[in-house]
């Protein structure tokens, strides 16, 4: 493998506690060196990216993204969904197992993970907690795990039996995998496509209450403190509701093993953005309530969310130009996420940028256990996101890297801009020369 | 930037909705809120001109002009009434239905928009099982879409014959309105209000006309949260107490094709809210009857006060047809500086 060095960058690594002008030798796919500008002890010779002016940062990792193979591929592929991902900063994903067929079988996660595939950045499989995603037996998570499995989920399809989530969550403890929840008691939502209010009442829409949410995040922190001795983990996907985050944060004040992400629309946008029957604003959970997403944010500057994860849901053009109650969930994620939190959470809302990246990169990495990602210290992966924080401008659906254009940032101003993505000492994403 | 204010501890600028891109053809009507109230004054006059108007004059005005129906559900009164207007008008009209088109082969609303315009048509009439259906239909075609029902959510030319029909009672001679024309006047919208794209369409026109629109219904069909749906917007559950304020009553159908799974005692229902000629007479006996159709005797009204001489639910259907002439006329005519 060649080596890379950067140059004149200065270097943000939380988790590393670095935050100064530093010089990076990349090699063999890894973090070789990190020294002060100028003084590289290995690096003569080397390819060098100029990064003067420019931040250096552990590549982003987003724990929630639909790759939509295998199955799906005419939506998105594993290749283009990664070549976003690049475009994005990001250099790893933990691609969600609602493919089809679903992925509960180690071969499947194995197939994911193939170089056939053409992925631009890592990709992790996350599998099915149960068989078929039907919520009724356990997949096997041992096989699973050894496949390359980061964690188990029935996204989409929330576990709702008690006994099948009790005996996910202590099967799951075993192998030291996390159980991840889409927390939707799907008997409150039947026939519902947005948040429940006086929004969905004026539309003559049906509604999903906040409680279909936080009520099944409770009953899954009950379960994991029923057998706390187990150590299991329960991540709660895009949490959306001020009444799940809340339980989530009793949960953690118990001392339970309870994290929680939540998705740039889900504090930024609110059920108003649905308009008059935006499908690029339908997605699940909902888009909530002006007070749930002030909660969303409250959280994430608190500190209680874990992570940012964008899940990035790619859809046909064909397939959201059609009625509201019938168009598909989901919304393209991937290349917005960092010039959205860049601008909100950190423009407007005062995070400082270490934060912000950490919530990208060091905490999801943490909170999946994918070791050496997330940082930058020397012996890590070589995964960097090199971009201008300074840099405004205006992103297009049209110009995504995504086979999907089902995004309702089409147009919106972003702050930061990618300059080049680099997945294990490989350029993944240079910006158009 | 809207101020948000969290926690009481700060606040935070979050990001503004987008402006409003409906309607894109200024001759459609999508929702009651696209007429302005001079919009609806200029309308309800031009619906009794045209009605007064020589019909062999009348039929020059859209002579030969193409209109298509596109229908996605059953309807008696909208289908036909919308047909004999066109036609009233000289216009050419043809009905697409959802039994006996492509739209059963799984052709999309858009391509079968974008069929019917490719064949001349030169503005729909579409009434659709899903809210919110005539506005995509709008930003595929462009053209003039008239919205004749979407799901649960609008019909805005019911509301708008409702109006007529309110008015030729409570303010006789009147053929304009304004803000305050029907100051001082209650109107009880009773029954299956969720499900209800009749009662939506009112509730968002009648109080911009001055009137106070009384929601009354048991809380399985009419959420606590439609008193925010518009500013002079109440509920009151008591039905005897509605009719007891009220100058109008409109009654409306159990939708049981949208209850999808609720559960509702229908004895219990009738108890409380059926229109009985002994309820009406104890506490509304002066008030309007009304109903949009289709009225199930013996449910929410009994036969004795549908066929009532406070009923005016055939007045309503008759309306129809010159509210919908003028609503059609406006929608070819508009881009020709037409009116109203």
């Amino acid at each position: 493998m060649t080596a890379l060095a950067i140059r004149g960058g200065h270097l943000l690594d939380p988790a590393a506690g670095v935050d100064g002008l530093k010089d990076l030798l990349l090699k063999d796919g890894r973090v070789a060196e990190i020294a002060s500008p100028g003084k590289l002890k290995n690096a003569e010779g080397v390819e060098t990216l100029d990064a003067a002016g420019l931040i250096v940062a552990p590549g982003l990792i987003d724990i929630h993204v639909h790759l939509r193979e295998p199955g799906q591929g005419y939506k998105e592929t594993i290749a283009t969904g990664t070549a976003a991902a690049a475009a994005g900063g990001f250099t790893a994903v933990a691609a969600m197992p609602n493919t089809t067929p679903v992925n509960d079988s180690p071969d499947i996660t194995r197939w994911m993970q193939s170089p056939e595939r053409g992925a631009h950045v890592r990709v992790f499989p996350i599998a099915a907690a149960t068989r078929g995603s039907k919520g009724e037996a356990i997949s096997d998570y041992a096989a699973l795990k050894a496949a390359g499995a980061v964690a188990v989920t029935d996204d989409g399809r929330p576990i709702l039996k008690d006994s099948a989530m009790r005996e996910a969550l202590a099967a799951a403890a075993r192998v030291g995998l996390t159980v991840i929840q889409h927390a939707e008691d799907t008997r409150m939502t039947q026939g519902a496509s947005m948040n429940l209010g006086p929004v969905s009442f004026k539309l003559g829409l049906r509604g999903m209450p906040a409680e279909a949410e936080s009520a099944l995040v409770e009953r899954d922190i009950r379960l994991v403190a029923e057998q706390r001795d187990a150590h299991a983990h329960l991540h709660v996907a895009h949490t959306s509701t001020a009444a799940a985050l809340n339980a989530v944060r009793q949960a953690r004040r118990n001392g339970l093993r309870v994290t929680c992400e939540v998705a740039p629309h889900h504090f930024l946008l609110t059920e108003e953005h649905v308009g008059l029957y935006d499908t690029h604003a339908k997605m699940n959970p909902p888009l909530r309530s002006a007070a749930d997403r002030d909660a969303m944010i409250e959280g994430i500057l608190d500190g209680i969310v874990d992570a940012i994860a964008t899940d990035h849901a790619p859809h046909a053009t064909h397939e959201k130009e059609i009625e509201f109650e019938l168009a598909p969930n989901g919304i393209t994620g991937l290349e917005t996420a960092l010039g959205l939190c860049l601008r909100w959470l950190h423009g407007e809302w005062k995070m400082s940028l270490g934060r912000v990246l950490s919530l990208l990169s060091a905490q999801p990495a943490a909170l999946l256990g994918l070791k050496g990602r997330g940082t930058l210290a020397v012996g890590s992966f070589a995964d960097v996101v090199v971009f201008d924080p300074k840099v405004e401008w205006t992103f297009r659906a049209t110009e995504s890297k995504s086979k999907a254009k089902n995004t309702p940032f089409d147009g919106w101003t972003m702050q930061g801009k990618v300059c080049w993505t680099i997945s294990e000492g490989r350029v993944a994403y240079a910006p158009p020369a | 930037m809207t101020p948000t204010a969290t926690a009481a501890r700060r606040t935070l600028f979050t990001p503004p909705l987008p402006e409003p891109r409906f309607p894109y053809n200024p001759g459609s009507m999508l929702s009651v809120l696209d007429l302005s109230v001079q919009g609806v004054s200029r309308l309800l006059a031009r619906a009794a001109e045209l009605e007064r108007m020589d019909p062999l004059v009348r039929d020059r005005i859209l002579l030969k002009r193409r209109l298509a129906l596109l229908f996605y559900e059953s309807s008696t009164r909208t289908r036909t009434s919308f047909e004999l207007a066109a036609k009233a008008l000289g216009a050419d009209t043809t009905l697409v239905s959802n039994l006996s088109s492509s739209i059963e082969k799984g052709e999309s609303l858009k391509d079968t928009g974008l069929t019917l315009r490719a064949l001349g048509a030169e503005a729909i009439i579409l009434r659709h099982n899903s809210s919110g259906a005539a506005w995509l239909l709008e930003a595929s075609t462009r053209l003039p879409v008239i919205n004749a029902g979407d799901g649960m959510h609008e019909h805005p030319t019911q509301a708008l014959l409702d109006l007529r029909t309110l008015l030729a009672h409570l303010r006789p001679g009147v053929e304009g309105v304004d803000e305050k024309t029907l100051s001082g006047v209650t109107v009880a919208i009773v029954g299956d209000i969720l499900h209800s794209r009749v009662a939506r369409s009112n509730m968002l026109l009648l109080p911009r006309l001055g009137a106070r629109v009384l929601l009354c219904g048991p809380v399985q069909l009419l959420p606590d949260l439609a008193a925010h749906a518009a500013a002079g917007v109440a509920i009151e559950r008591n039905f005897d107490a509605a009719l007891g304020q009220s100058q109008a009553v409109m009654m409306l159908r159990i939708q049981a094709e949208r209850l999808s799974g609720l559960q509702l005692d229908l004895d219990e229902y009738k108890a409380s809210y059926q229109l009985t000629g002994q309820r009406l007479a104890a506490h509304a006996p002066a008030a309007l009857v009304m109903h949009p159709g289709p009225i199930i005797r013996g449910m929410e009204i009994t036969a004795g006060v549908a066929d009532g001489v406070q009923s005016a639910i055939l007045e309503q259907v008759t309306n129809g047809v010159a509210i919908r002439m003028a609503v059609i006329e406006r929608a070819l005519k508009h881009e020709n500086g037409g009116r109203p």
